[in-house]
């Protein structure tokens, strides 16, 4: 028997329902048809609610879903229906993504960014289990992409700076 | 990925939106990958290339084998590049493209160098690519790195090696069990997170150890978990053990329990949430067990944030299932709930409000329900529906409002599966409620005749067929069929045909007019209908001798006597041949019955008992079915059948359960038999029973079934001969004899031999309880005083410790087979005394009622007083009789 939370997917949809980057951990859904359609099915039953203030959530063919918009991003996060839904709600990247986007999370700083999209899918969830729950620490660890460790300090943005400091900050505090 | 934004090109060409990826196409992706054979590698350039790649994977596009191979290929001479950024990348794709174990040796000497590499983040994710990629043997060679990984001092090294094992878990179970004791080190990390993934490992290593997982959580219990996620996981497994502790008869969940509840004051919401839920899903919990849960999650229901509200409601809502009276303190917050923004909020909110109102607040419910009605979903309509259809069966005196409400939303705007579930719960009222039923027919009419559905249609006809005619005034019912005939598709059509040929035929008066409106369906422009009418014409027009008066009623309301789907299959086995095909060789095994009785049953909440209609249709099918074997057609009328006993483990080669069939002399066993090995046939199969243990039983025949083929159920049969009338009670052993034979799989053909075996099936006992039929009446009270209250039969019992007054009263209520009336079996949250009424017909169709009352003093000592009113003296006298040798 498997206890700990497990994900089922991650979807990060525009404002049309479109895939803008996705991830599935479990095999509910084996074809990209399937996925399609699943991401239809999410994105019309939430299109008309708001959840641009608080974190919403609801339930589709046994699974739980909770979901946040920022502009014109609609980020979904799937788990099944005994799941906690305090936990998916810890697992939406907005707040990540608004760090690495310096703010200025819209669908085309995502789409130019995509990468760091990308990494963040991959530092949040590991085949479906919770890898890190921080949206600093994620963001982090996903923006060192633009952070060459040996490259002079003068080279980095001020932000990256601070996010570096931060780091450092943080490392020796645990220690 | 292209097309949509092509498409639109068309339109509005300047409104497009910038995408990177505009016009992006595999091929040219694909070429563009050379870059990573360059010399000198552009950083910058490949991240692109790779993103790009990426973002194709992900919008669905596969790669074929070549390409991918090629691909991975150039991708792993980027491991020259010192650039973190593209090594991440690098990471990325290689997991996307899961190598095959031949080309993952390319990549493992580079991983592992970075499994070693000064750079934290390097470290970490090459753990967790390598771990994704490799197998078996390449897992002994860096299991070393890993174990050093899981005690790394940096968290997110840790982590990541930890989560590798809980993946490789699955796959090399050996190798990561020997990692324990760091895994151990994990669980006093100080990050969370660590923290979090070393407990989960520990305890999926451990999983299969009971007390190794007792011992584990016991002491974690106390105290040193600081996370919240890892706190959420020790929840579960806390329950986990409990649960454990109960099945194996242990006590001391105590402390466990203990635990539980003082997570409910954890500062996390995230740890709250799971610890109230922990709790309410304990098996058993008791009201004051309950009670500290249910007042977190009351708190919740008012939070300003939505996920808190739906976790809460959603929780109560089960809870409500189980213990309805618990919930009922959190009615006020519940109702404030009808009207929030998140609709399925409001739904779970009202659907628990329906299954905690009383009596007296139905009325207003459905006030509310109906404003709240128009603005939701199809989807949330037809839950909201099916908890009215169980309402309406808890509270029958309330049928009239709620029919109302019934069939006013069946006259809105709705889909197909909406309607549905709407004319299904007004068909079950119909059955379970005698007085709800004419209102209910002119309700159906009505719908039909504006119904765009013809499924809906066809079904209301043929249950108006049936119903209709032994009404007070049929004829009413014959405008709104005969409307049909005009108005519709053919296929209603039809059934409307067949729906007054059976009012011509149930209802004398009303015969000449229906040959008259039949005698128009013969120029129908359709085959089937004009068929349907001359058909019914002739046996309409019959001159009632009996014979035929019996063969039209087995024609015009007997339905096939064997399921459809089994019917399929052996008209399909079928070759045409001299043979004519047998219907008798269809196996009759029911596997589904009609649909309308089978959604009705099957929805139905299981707490509420089985109200009289329900059972009469599983119950008509088995009369038919024994009726129609000769050895058994002389036993008179069936008075019972229980439902169907396991006689084996799940999973079993043969899967046999057993159905007690009660007349008044005899005991009829029907054992359903199915064979579950795909190359085995079974022929002459038998149940030997044994009934020394049952003396006053005595076999009197039996009927073996010739041939069981794999998946295909069938039935034998033994009849025992008992004294006329009398309770027998008894002990049965069973052993199912048979002979095996082969069968090929390729062609499905079996042996010419086969081999003699026998299977030891459970013991069957028959019991007090299966001389009693459950019935329920609408108004307990009138039905209580009507009956002499002289025969009154009353005495008290003490049932000794019990957990709570809930269990005691389902003991007795299963020890005497009644059915609880007016939802009096639900005991409220911290009631010290209850009482609770029941009712049923005994054999000799005796009507019993009982009132039945529990009080429980401090020390859980339960006493009952059992007073029992029955048409029968000597019945009433043998109902106390079986409660107290019970």
């Amino acid at each position: 028997m498997e206890l700990p939370p497990k994900v089922k997917n991650i979807l990060l949809l525009d404002s049309e329902g479109k895939r803008i980057a996705a991830k599935y951990y479990s095999g509910d859904w084996p074809t990209n048809t399937a996925k399609e359609a699943f991401e239809k099915a999410v994105f019309s039953k939430t299109q008309k609610t708001n959840a641009r203030t608080e974190v919403e959530v609801t339930a589709l063919e046994n699974n739980i879903i909770v979901y946040k918009f920022v502009q014109d991003l609609h980020f979904f996060v799937t788990g099944g229906e005994e799941e906690n839904e305090l936990v998916l709600a810890s697992l939406l990247l907005f707040d990540a993504v608004n760090l690495l986007l310096r703010g200025n999370a819209d669908k085309r700083e995502a789409l130019d960014n995509l990468d760091l999209i990308f990494l963040c899918f991959d530092e949040i969830i590991d085949g479906g289990i919770v890898l890190e729950t921080d949206a600093n620490v994620i963001a982090e660890k996903a923006g060192i992409n633009s952070i060459d460790p040996n490259a002079p300090l003068s080279e980095q943005t001020i932000s990256q700076a601070l996010a570096t400091a931060r780091e450092h900050l943080t490392r020796s505090l645990m220690k | 990925m292209a097309q949509p934004y092509a498409k639109k090109d068309d339109d509005h060409d300047d409104e497009l939106e910038y995408s990177p990826f505009m016009g992006i196409e595999k091929g040219a992706v694909l070429q563009e990958a050379r870059v990573f054979n360059d010399a000198q590698v552009d950083p910058r350039r490949c991240s692109q290339v790779i993103t790009k790649l990426l973002y194709l994977l992900n919008q669905g596009e596969s790669f074929t084998k070549v390409e991918a191979t090629e691909v991975f290929f150039s991708v792993t001479k980027l491991f020259q590049s010192k650039d973190t950024g593209l090594r991440r990348m690098v990471y990325l794709i290689i997991k996307e493209l899961s190598p095959s174990s031949d080309e993952v040796i390319i990549v493992t000497s580079s991983l592992m160098k970075d499994m070693n590499s000064k750079i934290d983040m390097y470290r970490a994710n090459a753990i967790r690519v390598l771990c994704r990629i490799i197998d078996g043997t390449l897992l002994t060679q860096i299991e070393r790195y890993l174990k050093q990984a899981i005690v790394d001092k940096n968290p997110v090294v840790s982590s990541a090696a930890l989560v590798s094992g809980l993946h490789l878990l699955k796959t090399n179970p050996e190798i990561v069990k020997r990692w324990s004791n760091e895994v151990q080190e994990g669980i006093q990390s100080r990050s969370a997170l660590v923290q979090f993934h070393a407990l989960a490992l520990l305890h999926q290593i451990r999983q299969n150890d009971r007390l190794a997982v007792s011992k584990l959580v016991g002491s974690l219990t106390r105290g040193s978990v600081r996370s919240p996620l890892a706190q959420c996981l020790l929840i579960r497994y806390t329950s986990q053990v409990i649960r454990d502790m109960s099945n194996h008869g242990q006590s001391g969940e105590r402390p466990f329990y203990e635990f539980l509840e003082s997570c409910l004051r954890h500062k996390a919401e995230m740890v709250i949430l799971e610890a109230a839920r922990a709790i309410t899903e304990l098996d058993g919990v008791t009201s004051r067990e309950l009670t500290p849960a249910i007042t977190v999650l009351q708190l919740f229901l008012s939070s300003p944030r939505p996920v808190l509200r739906f976790a809460a409601v959603r929780t109560l809502n089960k809870v409500a299932m189980t213990h309805p009276m618990a919930v009922t303190n959190c009615n006020i917050d519940m109702e404030s709930l009808i009207s929030d923004q998140n609709r399925s909020i409001a739904t779970l909110a009202i659907t628990t409000l329906l299954k905690t109102g009383n009596e007296s607040s139905v009325e207003r419910l459905m006030k509310q329900i109906t404003n709240f009605m128009s603005d939701i979903a199809d989807e949330f309509k037809i839950v909201v529906v099916e908890a009215i259809r169980s309402l309406c069966v808890k509270f029958p005196l309330k049928y009239r409002s709620l029919m109302t409400f019934l069939s006013n939303i069946l006259r809105e705007e709705g889909g197909f599966e909406y309607k549905r579930a709407i004319v299904d719960s007004i068909v079950t009222i119909i059955r379970d409620i005698p007085d709800a039923k004419e209102s209910g027919l002119l309700h159906l009419c009505e719908f039909i005749e504006d119904c765009e559905f013809t499924y809906l249609s066809t079904q209301i006809l043929h249950f108006l067929g049936i119903e209709g005619p032994n009404t007070s005034d049929p004829s009413k019912y014959i405008r709104y069929i005969y409307n049909r005939v005009h108005l519709e598709n053919a296929t209603v059509r039809a059934a409307a045909v067949s729906t007054l040929a059976k009012f011509g035929f149930m209802v004398e008066s009303l015969k000449p007019r229906i040959t008259i409106l039949l005698k128009r369906c013969i120029y129908d422009s359709d085959d089937e209908v004009r068929d349907r009418a001359t058909l019914f014409l002739s046996v309409l027009g019959g001159d009632g001798t009996v014979d035929t008066d019996k063969d039209s009623t087995e024609f015009l309301f007997g339905s096939l006597e064997v399921p459809l789907v089994n019917m399929e299959t052996s008209l399909k086995n079928y070759d045409p041949s001299e043979e004519a095909f047998d219907i008798n060789s269809v196996p009759r095994e029911v596997k589904s019955q009609p649909l309308a009785e089978k959604k009705a049953q099957g929805k139905k909440p299981t707490g509420l008992g089985a109200p009289p209609a329900a059972p009469a249709s599983g119950f008509d099918g088995y009369e038919r079915l024994l009726s129609s074997i000769p050895e058994f057609a002389a036993f008179g009328k069936l008075f019972k059948s229980s439902s169907p006993v396991e006689l084996t483990e799940a999973e079993t080669e043969y899967a046999v359960n057993v159905v007690k069939h009660i007349f008044d002399n005899h005991v009829v066993f029907q054992y359903n038999c199915t064979n579950t090995i795909p190359e085995q046939l079974l022929e002459r199969v038998n149940v030997i029973v044994d009934a020394s243990e049952a003396e006053e039983f005595s076999e009197l025949t039996s009927k073996a079934l010739n041939s069981l083929p794999y998946d295909s159920p069938g039935q034998a049969f033994v009849a025992f001969e008992k004294p006329a009338g009398v309770p027998a009670v008894g002990k049965f052993s069973n052993t199912l004899t048979f002979v095996v034979k082969e069968v090929d799989p390729s062609t499905g053909e079996a042996e010419d031999d086969g081999v003699e075996d026998e299977y030891q099936l459970e013991d069957l006992e028959v019991v007090a309880a299966d001389y009693m039929v459950k019935v329920s009446v609408s108004n307990f009270r009138n039905a209580w005083e009507s009956m002499n209250e002289e025969d009154e039969h009353v005495d008290e019992y003490g049932l000794g410790q019990r957990e709570s007054l809930g269990e005691a009263i389902k003991a007795v209520i299963d020890l005497l087979g009644m059915q609880p009336c007016e939802g009096t079996e639900t005991v409220p949250s911290n009631a010290r005394s209850h009482t609770c009424l029941l009712s049923g017909v005994y054999i000799g169709n005796v009507k019993v009622l009982v009132r039945a009352q529990f009080g429980m003093d401090s020390s859980k000592e339960i006493a009952m007083k059992l007073a029992v009113r029955a048409e029968d003296v000597s019945v009433a006298e043998a109902i106390h009789e079986i409660v107290a040798n019970g």
